[in-house]
């Protein structure tokens, strides 16, 4: 059985921090295809129209009757495990420093034979298993076979854990908690184990409900940090950068304007300061030091967390100059998980519809509430996701923008 | 200029007004050390406290900067900074055109008004005990003719500017001083201003908190009473000043010209007094 993870003992500090060497990274065009699903937490396979026949690996035309007319579909993952062993010598650097390594070969239901990393609590084979789509450290998809009924420290086994981002035993920076959802963050992160939590405060005039709350929790840490202010970001990435396992970038500005209904440019600007550019300074002053501590022992730098918007995909009116930021900060997040690729820090970006917050006043419900967003952000770093869109209306939203972007647009406009 | 009175008042410089002869003792005792140059402005940082309005409102933008290069990649052999901010930030400078009151007045814009107007004497009423106790304390007429019943009358064409000590507060939380009813920062009451203007006819009013008017003006009637009738006037704000302690009660010159900002509303700029040491 797998042990509960032990909070690791303190680094010694005599010892170089060593550098992350990533798993095999390299994809075929089709094969992205099981990402692309992955980084939603799915695990899609190919299935043929023609002949019905689900495809392992993702092929270019139907390994049984050649037809070029394949479409992605979700795959439970239930199967057997047929057989099992042990890697103990690998000359790939990444495997090389984790041996030894459990593989194993699953028949899916669904019809394929594949090759598995095995979780450390499945049985020996003959056992039913579920195989599941993970995202590893290159960022690409690779399955794995994990017990088909939940044992007692399942997320801590060890090989999982090389896939996963879990807040436990790690240090958190919350960039803003004045809003409800940065309070919500805190709270959640603190639940799920998490060292320390830095949470940063702008404006320090501006007293915030929740405050004293925030300030009772023996883990938390207020900071100052305003991402307007480059100085103010450089200053507290040279005082904790260097600790920090996972960045939340929760600070946003939302305001409710389009284009015709607001004077000028200002509230759009102060969008765009916080939400696009804020992020670039965080990523500059944060991002390196991230990046170095990413195989720093097994409470490592491991994840970057941007709150973007469904919003972020296709412009709504009403929160047009919003829209724009968080589209900006999107494409920004997308670079940032590029230059992050190469330590293996997980980039997660959320993809919230309206929240239920002071800026959403007038919007009729469904709303996402803090909680159900800090809920979400938690299992999507225990998970390894990368793209997370909480709450029915930005699950709609995404179905419809994957079906037709176009349409969307239409819809959006009202 | 109307201020030779106060200058002669405060020591300056006596007998042989006008001509280039008072000039040249200025210039020699500032030499000297006879007259001490004091400068009440903030220095223009992040972190200072900035204006706050309602978030739905327009907001003045906070001092920023940002490093353009330094002996490096991006500019081998220099160091240099674009910086932004508001026409509020930090030590700045209300013209009358800022608020409602002075929009329609001829040269009332930054860049328009008269050059001879950005340099006068100073009187200095100190407000530190009563601000200590109250901190949403109203300078009234009474507290000025009191103040006058010591000084002297308040010549024409000369600063007033309300010391309290508030710049003292280096902590961004304390200067601010907010709590869940908004900020409480001393300035006049509605009476006083009027008759600084109308009786006194003063050039302009001067602070040391985040606004001319107190914290707690939006209360008073007028709304924000120094700067409906100051700017309504044509006359003029300073706020966020330093050092005013530093200041005797009469007999400095004040030197606070704006940045000359094509019908601009203020503009941050450097304070400076002549102080007769």
């Amino acid at each position: 059985m797998v042990r509960e993870f032990a909070r690791p003992r303190r680094k010694n500090p005599v010892l170089r921090t060593r550098l992350p060497n990533l798993p095999p990274g390299g994809r075929s065009r089709v094969a992205l295809g099981l990402t692309a699903a992955a980084a939603l937490g799915r695990f899609e396979l190919q299935r043929c129209r023609d002949c019905q026949a689900v495809q392992y690996p993702p092929v270019e035309a139907c390994s049984r009757c050649l037809s070029v007319r394949l479409r992605w579909e979700l795959q439970s993952g239930d199967g057997l495990l047929i057989a099992q062993t042990e890697l103990a010598h690998s000359n790939d650097l990444f495997f090389r420093e984790r041996l030894p390594w459990r593989l194993g070969m699953v028949r899916l239901d669904c019809g394929p034979t594949v090759v598995v990393h095995l979780h450390g609590d499945c049985l020996p084979a003959p056992a039913r298993v579920r195989v599941d789509a993970r995202l590893d450290r290159s960022g690409q998809a690779v399955l794995f076979a994990l017990p088909d009924t939940e044992t007692a420290n399942m997320a801590d086994d060890p090989q999982l854990r090389e896939f996963t981002c879990d807040p436990r035993f790690r240090k958190v920076l919350v960039t803003d908690g004045r809003s409800p959802l940065g309070q919500a963050l805190v709270e959640h992160l603190v639940k799920a184990g998490a060292d320390l939590v830095w949470v940063g405060q702008a404006e320090p005039w501006k007293q915030f409900p929740g405050l004293d709350a925030l300030r009772a929790m023996p883990q938390v840490s207020i900071v100052p940090l305003d991402l307007t202010d480059s100085s103010s970001v450089r200053e507290l990435a040279a005082e904790i950068g260097g600790r920090v396992d996972i960045v939340v970038n929760n600070a946003e500005v939302h305001r409710t304007h389009g284009i015709g209904d607001r004077q000028g440019i200002e509230t759009a600007r102060l969008e765009m300061d916080v939400n696009y550019f804020g992020l670039l300074r965080l990523a500059q002053a944060f991002g390196p030091a991230l990046r170095a501590r990413a195989a720093d022992g097994p409470t490592g730098a491991v994840a970057w967390v941007n709150l973007l918007s469904i919003y972020a995909l296709s412009n709504y009116p009403p929160h047009g100059t919003f829209s724009a930021s968080k589209a900006a900060a999107l494409s920004l997040s997308q670079c940032l998980r590029a230059e992050m690729r190469s330590a293996g820090v997980r980039v997660v970006n959320l993809f919230p519809g309206p929240m239920d917050d002071e800026w959403n006043q007038t919007v009729v419900p469904p709303k996402v509430s803090p909680a159900v967003l800090a809920r979400a952000l938690i299992t999507a770093l225990k998970s390894g996701v990368e793209d997370v869109f909480p709450g029915d209306v930005a699950q709609e939203w995404l179905e419809r923008w994957r079906d037709n972007p176009k349409a969307l647009e239409r819809e959006l406009a009202g | 200029m109307d201020s030779a009175i106060s200058i002669e008042a405060g020591g300056v410089a006596r007998g042989d007004v006008g001509g280039a002869s008072v000039l040249l003792r200025l210039a020699a005792e500032l030499v000297s050390g006879q007259i001490r140059v004091v400068d009440l402005t903030q220095t223009l940082a992040p972190e200072f406290p900035q204006i706050s309005l309602p978030p739905e409102m327009g907001q003045c933008w906070p001092f920023r900067i940002e490093e353009v290069s330094r002996y490096d990649e991006r500019g081998p052999a220099w160091y240099w900074n674009n910086f932004s901010c508001g026409e509020h930030t930090g030590t700045h400078f209300d013209a009358p055109i800022h608020w409602v009151s002075g929009r329609d007045l001829p040269r009332n814009a930054t860049d328009t008004i008269p050059p001879e107007d950005l340099i006068g004497p100073a009187c200095v009423i100190d407000c530190t005990a009563e601000s200590a106790a109250d901190a949403d304390f109203l300078l009234s007429r009474s507290f000025i003719e009191r103040w006058e019943s010591v000084h002297g009358r308040i010549p024409a064409r000369a600063w007033v500017l309300m010391r309290t000590d508030w710049s003292k507060r280096t902590d961004p939380v304390a200067y601010q001083n907010y709590d869940e009813t908004g900020q409480h920062t001393p300035g006049p009451d509605a009476e006083a201003v009027r008759f600084l203007v109308e009786e006194r006819q003063v050039i302009g009013f001067g602070s040391e908190s985040i606004g001319t008017d107190a914290g707690q003006a939006q209360y008073q009637r007028p709304p924000f009473p120094c700067h409906y009738y100051m700017h309504g006037a044509g006359r003029y704000g300073l706020q966020c000043l330093a050092n005013l302690d530093q200041l005797p009660p009469t007999g400095a010159i004040l030197i606070c010209p704006p940045l000359k900002i094509r019908n601009g509303s203020g503009s941050p700029l450097r304070v400076l007094a002549l102080v007769p040491a």
